[in-house]
């Protein structure tokens, strides 16, 4: 289980304030304003914004002093989730040993995630020389290696076109429901939340409130969340 | 973060460790010997006198001579234009000691030049003392200058030169609105970068200079630290050039870069107006000049000295083979500084922290200054001959790293940007770090830097001469010698063999840097 103990950012005048757990194994969709803070809450998680005060908890243990390759969790960016010069054979192998020192059977890891992800045949290419659903397939079978058991999605499918992202999206519920993960993930389109996430984190007014029902929030939304989707 | 912080950290607090090592160290070891000394007489202040003098001559010179070059280049579309602007960044990897001797075959006393005023029944001039060591200066220097106001030629956009037609303003307007403020804005730099190059000049000034009327601090101390062997003077001496280049360095970083001429689209069409036949004319003729200037040493040379390289002597040879492998010594440990300084600034930007300021120390001390500062503290270790070529190596290494990690530094911070939180939320740190992200990302930058830190160190005729002994001489200084004792065809071998190994040296670093990424 996540918990954000009483947990609070400042950054040059900006505040966020977040008081609430997530089960494990659950899906839960972040979504609120641009600039209310989503993207910051995942870094404050993933060990890249500094907290101000407050502690995160993964099954009861601080990770709050963990560099960020040391917490329990993977996380993909909006971009830039692939390193460019490397094949994605060694870009998924990553996920095995940061500095690719792979036995045979983690080679074998490594295709059987890119046969998963339907990458076989282009494990050899470099991120530039596939499409961008192909690249997106690959940090997933990153992901799906890492084995860490919680995900952050800082909206790593929004450059995807609507079909492409749906099946992304499937994709990753798919293998997140394989590997019992549990899932965040910003998005600024409530269709991604309804179709991907029974729960929702609102993030708004300085505030990043508990996880709600995805249908019941959209259905009823408070007035931050209304104006945001134009209601 | 706080993991992969601590091995970076580790391995640039090593660097500037090593960096004080190589700067502050030596400066406090020559200080230390001058200290308790009588103040510096009627000489040292002459020294020091010349020293200034023909440093603000040369960067006067050099800039204003600049400004008509840089303009025609700017206004004028030839075929052979982008081959001279490539030419003029080669003096910048010249060897010195390379452009002295082609100089001295155009100006010196049997040089062209004097063939050709004797035989017009006119004086012949010299070209040792003052009048030599800035026209030297003005030779390594012109090309810089043109480049950096070319520079600021360019920067403006061409809507400004549109509007400035439609406006019907002539060329006078145009210099008035236009390009004065932006000479206003690059002048100041491009002299300084030059004066501060001049006030440290060595081979130039031991070539060609000599005597009490034209002597450097750097070859003052050379002179005191070699033939008087008076360490007390040339520790004085180099407290004086040390205190020099700090207020030089310190004006320099002080003097505010004033707003440049804003943005523009840069359409294409409008651009520096071409002029009528006279600017033509002018263009021309600068343009002319400065190529002649620059090229008819470089070709003397080589005329006179392709034909003597295959007959070089045993001992040119073998110091062929020592520089090589000090200039390749140099090169690795000047990498070894920068890159770990320019990883941990593009880290810590925005937050203020000093690797920036450690990386530009050297600049604060001459080779001569840590060369004394290193022989004053190694001298009860080791025999100086056996210094000679570690302490080169170092000071070598020293002297080119400002410029490794500016060439680094926006390599670095694109790649913390891109990158950075990627490799640590994959826990990437340490070796594993350097070898799957940093490298390869930076192959490019570390490829031409590389290239600088090899040619700076191949042509280098500084801190070894300090040691001077035969057995262990480097090419530089072994064709000081064949030029010093007038084998003057032998020292023009030297040098086209010196100037190959050199540009060819740069040409495979960054070329290795640019293969397929």
């Amino acid at each position: 289980m996540l918990e954000l103990d009483a947990v609070r950012i400042e950054q040059d005048g900006f505040r966020l304030a977040a008081d609430l757990a997530v089960p494990r194994g659950a899906l839960v969709a972040v979504i609120g304003p641009s600039g209310a803070g989503k993207s910051t809450l995942l870094g404050a998680i993933a060990g890249f914004v500094p907290v101000a005060d407050g502690r995160i908890l993964w099954d009861g243990r601080d990770i709050g002093a963990l560099a960020p390759g040391a917490r329990p969790l993977s996380i993909l960016f909006q971009d830039q989730n692939l390193f460019p010069h490397l094949t994605l054979a060694e870009n998924v192998g990553l996920g095995l040993h940061p500095g690719l020192r792979l036995t045979g059977s983690d080679r074998a890891q490594v295709a059987e995630a890119l046969a998963r992800t339907g990458l076989s045949a282009l494990a050899g290419r470099r991120p530039g020389q596939v499409s961008g659903g192909e690249q997106g397939r690959a940090a997933l079978a990153r992901l799906l290696l890492r084995r860490r058991p919680l995900w952050l999605l800082d909206e790593p499918f929004a450059a995807l076109g609507p079909a492409l992202k749906a099946e992304m999206l499937d994709l990753c519920a798919g293998i997140a429901a394989e590997t019992g993960a549990t899932v965040l993930m910003v998005s600024h389109d409530p269709a991604d939340a309804r179709r991907f996430a029974p729960e929702t984190i609102l993030v708004a007014g300085g505030r990043a409130e508990p996880p709600r029902p995805t249908a019941a929030l959209l259905a009823d939304p408070p007035p931050a969340l209304a104006d945001y989707l134009g209601q | 973060m706080a993991r992969r912080a601590g091995t970076l950290n580790l391995a640039a607090g090593a660097a500037a460790a090593g960096v004080g090592l190589l700067t502050l160290v030596p400066l406090a070891a020559v200080a230390w010997r001058a200290g308790g000394l009588p103040a510096p007489g009627p000489a040292d202040w002459a020294v020091l006198r010349f020293t200034l003098w023909q440093a603000v001559l040369s960067a006067t010179l050099s800039a204003g001579l600049a400004v008509p070059v840089a303009r025609a280049l700017a206004r004028r579309r030839f075929a052979g234009r982008g081959l001279i602007i490539t030419l003029l960044g080669a003096p910048f990897l010249l060897p010195v000691i390379v452009a002295v001797l082609g100089l001295v075959a155009i100006f010196g006393r049997a040089g062209l030049m004097n063939a050709g005023l004797s035989a017009l029944g006119l004086p012949t001039v010299s070209v040792y003392g003052l009048g030599g060591v800035v026209l030297a200066h003005v030779f390594l220097n012109l090309p810089l200058a043109t480049r950096l106001i070319l520079q600021g030629w360019l920067s403006i956009p061409s809507e400004r030169f549109r509007l400035a037609e439609s406006l019907g303003m002539g060329p006078a307007e145009v210099r008035r609105f236009l390009e004065a403020p932006m000479l206003a804005a690059v002048m100041p730099g491009a002299w300084l970068a030059i004066f501060l190059v001049c006030l440290t000049s060595f081979a130039v000034a031991l070539v060609l200079g000599g005597g009490p009327g034209a002597t450097t601090l750097e070859v003052a101390i050379y002179q005191a630290f070699r033939f008087e062997f008076d360490l007390g003077r040339a520790a004085a001496l180099a407290l004086m050039q040390a205190a020099l280049c700090l207020a030089a360095v310190t004006v320099a970083g002080r003097a505010a870069s004033r707003p440049g001429p804003g943005a523009g689209l840069d359409r294409a069409g409008a651009r520096v107006p071409a002029g009528g036949i006279w600017r033509r004319a002018v263009d021309t003729l600068a343009i002319g000049l400065a190529t002649a200037f620059l090229l008819a040493p470089l070709a003397a040379v080589v005329v006179s000295g392709l034909p003597n390289v295959a007959g070089l002597p045993p001992a040119v040879w073998a110091a062929a083979g020592r520089s090589l492998a000090m200039a390749l010594a140099a090169t690795g440990l000047a990498l070894a500084l920068a890159l770990p300084l320019a990883l941990a600034a593009a880290r810590a930007e925005g937050r203020g922290t000093g690797w920036g300021a450690i990386a530009m120390l050297p600049l604060a001390v001459s080779p001569m200054v840590v060369g004394t500062g290193l022989f004053l503290l190694l001298r009860g270790l080791a025999p100086p001959a056996v210094l000679a070529l570690p302490v080169t190596v170092a000071v070598n290494a020293a002297m080119a790293l400002p410029f490794a990690f500016h060439a680094l530094l926006p390599a670095a911070r694109a790649l913390t940007a891109d990158y950075g939180r990627l490799a640590d939320s994959l826990g990437m740190a340490g070796l594993a770090r350097l070898r799957l992200l940093t490298l390869p990302r930076l192959r490019r930058p570390l490829g031409f830097s590389a290239g600088i830190a090899a040619a700076f160190a191949m042509g280098d005729l500084g801190v070894v001469a300090l040691f001077g002994d035969p057995d262990r001489a480097t090419l530089p200084l072994q064709l000081y010698r064949l030029m010093g004792a007038y084998r003057m065809e032998a020292a023009a071998g030297a040098a086209v063999l010196l100037m190959a190994l050199t540009l060819g040296l740069f040409w495979i670093f960054d070329r290795g840097g640019r293969a397929d990424a």
